[in-house]
């Protein structure tokens, strides 16, 4: 069982309260890029064993979204926050680099 | 004019928590900047208070103004009060950053009664529904059995149940089976057990 903070409300929220929005700080690739990382942007995600970074929308709850950093080993959450960012926040980072030092993002 | 006909007709069943339909209520859900004083200003005019904290309802007499998430507000209020209220926002508001919609219709709202209803509520909810973490005062947004679900903390022994009118029935079954006598759990803390 996943227990997401959501920044926008500050509600501890269920994993069934929420939405999973998959991979987050993806980089689009459009019209005019070429095709392979047109695949890429489309088809191609990761999947991390350990630290990954996912975006989730607080559905039965105030509707908004936001990021979430977890393990995907252990489900610990390093943190949520905001949706309005393209990268991690640094703050984000060294509290990941904290509880797992050989980590590199 | 017509009547407005709610989405239960008074339904109301008598469990260990009395679950009844509430009368007709005026909503009307407000959209904007909350941080704008400006609106904060103009919901004094109207409703007779400003923005609440994060998470929590004011009442103020026979109105009621709800957070419910970082634009939303939700104002409630005698239906008859509606169309005057949504003309003295959109006067107030002019041409500023807002959206006002009168969604009395588009909701239903069921009275919970009884001193043992956040067990009947957390029978249906993921969420802490503790009097710690929800005291009187609270909205909170959250999922009932399969739907989503604002439940308003009143007081010890009252909460309000908002859910779309569509799902009406659904909730107020669920409810009601929660509350069926018998089916006591007595395992929530501050649910007033009557036995301890």
């Amino acid at each position: 069982m996943l227990i997401l903070t959501c920044p926008n409300c500050g509600i501890a929220a269920d994993e069934t309260e929420l939405s999973p929005g998959g991979q987050a700080h993806l980089k689009r690739f459009g019209p005019g890029s070429d095709d392979s990382d047109f695949e890429g942007y489309l088809f191609l995600r990761d999947n991390p064993r350990g630290v990954h970074f996912e975006r989730w929308r607080h559905a039965m709850g105030c509707g908004k979204w936001f990021h979430a950093a977890r393990c995907t080993v252990t489900n610990e959450v390093f943190a949520t926050y905001s949706a309005q960012t393209s990268e991690p926040p640094q703050d984000v980072l060294d509290r990941i680099t904290a509880r797992r030092p050989d980590w590199q993002s | 004019m017509s009547d407005p006909v709610t989405p239960l007709n008074h339904a109301r069943f008598d469990g260990y928590v009395t679950i009844a339909e509430a009368g007709p209520t005026g909503m009307i859900t407000l959209r904007g900047d909350l941080a704008d004083p400006h609106l904060s200003e103009t919901l004094h005019g109207v409703i007779g208070a400003g923005v609440p904290a994060r998470g929590r309802a004011e009442v103020i007499g026979d109105n009621t103004i709800c957070w419910m998430s970082p634009d939303e507000l939700l104002l409630m209020a005698p239906r008859s009060y509606v169309p005057d209220a949504l003309a003295r926002i959109a006067s107030a508001m002019g041409d500023r950053h807002h959206l006002a919609a009168d969604v009395s219709d588009a909701r239903a709202m069921i009275r919970l009664q009884g001193r043992a209803l956040r067990e009947v509520l957390a029978k249906l909810s993921p969420a802490d529904l503790s009097p710690a973490a929800s005291p009187p005062g609270t909205i909170r947004r959250t999922r009932l059995a399969q739907v989503p679900a604002a439940i308003l903390f009143q007081g010890p022994d009252r909460a309000d149940v908002l859910c779309f009118r569509s799902v009406a029935r659904y909730v107020f079954g669920l409810l009601s089976n929660a509350a069926r006598p018998g089916s006591e759990v007595h395992r929530t803390a501050g649910a007033g057990n009557p036995e301890q």
